[in-house]
């Protein structure tokens, strides 16, 4: 069996068994729910921010003298 | 200020004006996929709460539709992958008519639990491309990988789905 015929055959098979959703319609506006998400959300720190934040504390704690350097360059 | 600017730049207005403008479309492509209206409409609020998050990222001269369509497909496959089970198709989204009385009410179960079974990167271009009939390169663009490796991503579908059935004793081949 070619490749097209084995694919129509499943074609066939999986439309009888789940039938194609010709245009489904969105029956109601989701912007309401959108507006609640976005207030859900508070303002978070990504935890790889707090994992840099606590690797240039441990870099400062261990190596003071770092610090007049680093102030230099900012 | 183009909308796609001030979108870009954070204006809520402008994203309101996007979201109003796209939900209908996202959602119509997100329940194809994962069939139920339920979880496309939560999905399609998940699409646009990543687009909004993204927004620094987006080119403002750039596709929206398409990049929404892209997000929209990773928050499909992200659900597919982690919902257990597939929740039946509810009868309202269910085309009319188009039972076989030649494929019997068994071998629909049958192919509808080997179908389940498929893997979510299977079953999402199972889906688009045998049942919903997209374009290969439209599925393509949507997942972000060439229409070649749709189409092998099929064939890939079409042999499971067959070997599965064979395990069920679903008479495949025989019609």
């Amino acid at each position: 069996m070619s490749n097209e015929e084995n694919n129509k055959e499943i074609k066939e098979l999986l439309q009888q068994a789940l039938a194609p959703l010709k245009d489904p319609e969105l029956r109601r506006d989701l912007w309401p729910q959108m507006l609640r998400k976005l207030d859900e959300q508070p303002a978070r720190v990504p935890w790889f921010d707090w994992a840099l934040a606590a690797i240039l504390s441990a870099v400062l704690l261990l190596f003071p003298g770092v610090i007049p350097a680093l102030l230099y360059h900012l | 200020m183009e909308l796609l600017e001030r979108f870009a730049a954070g204006d809520l207005e402008a994203f309101e004006a996007l979201f109003r403008a796209h939900q209908k479309e996202v959602y119509a492509w997100v329940v194809r996929i994962v069939r139920d209206s339920g979880i496309a409409e939560d999905l399609t609020v998940e699409t646009f709460w990543r687009i909004y998050k993204s927004r620094a990222r987006f080119h403002p001269a750039g596709n929206f539709r398409a990049w929404a369509r892209r997000i929209a497909t990773n928050a499909a496959l992200d659900h597919l992958r982690t919902a257990r089970r597939e929740i039946e198709l509810p009868e309202d989204l269910a085309s009319p008519g188009a039972a076989d009385p030649a494929v019997s009410h068994e071998t629909r179960e049958q192919i509808k639990q080997a179908f389940f079974q498929l893997s979510a990167k299977y079953r999402l271009v199972a889906t688009l491309a045998l049942i919903e009939e997209e374009p290969y390169d439209e599925i393509a663009e949507a997942v972000g990988i060439s229409a070649a490796l749709v189409k092998v991503r099929v064939f890939r579908a079409v042999r499971i789905l067959r070997k599965k059935l064979h395990s069920l004793g679903a008479e495949v081949g025989a019609k």
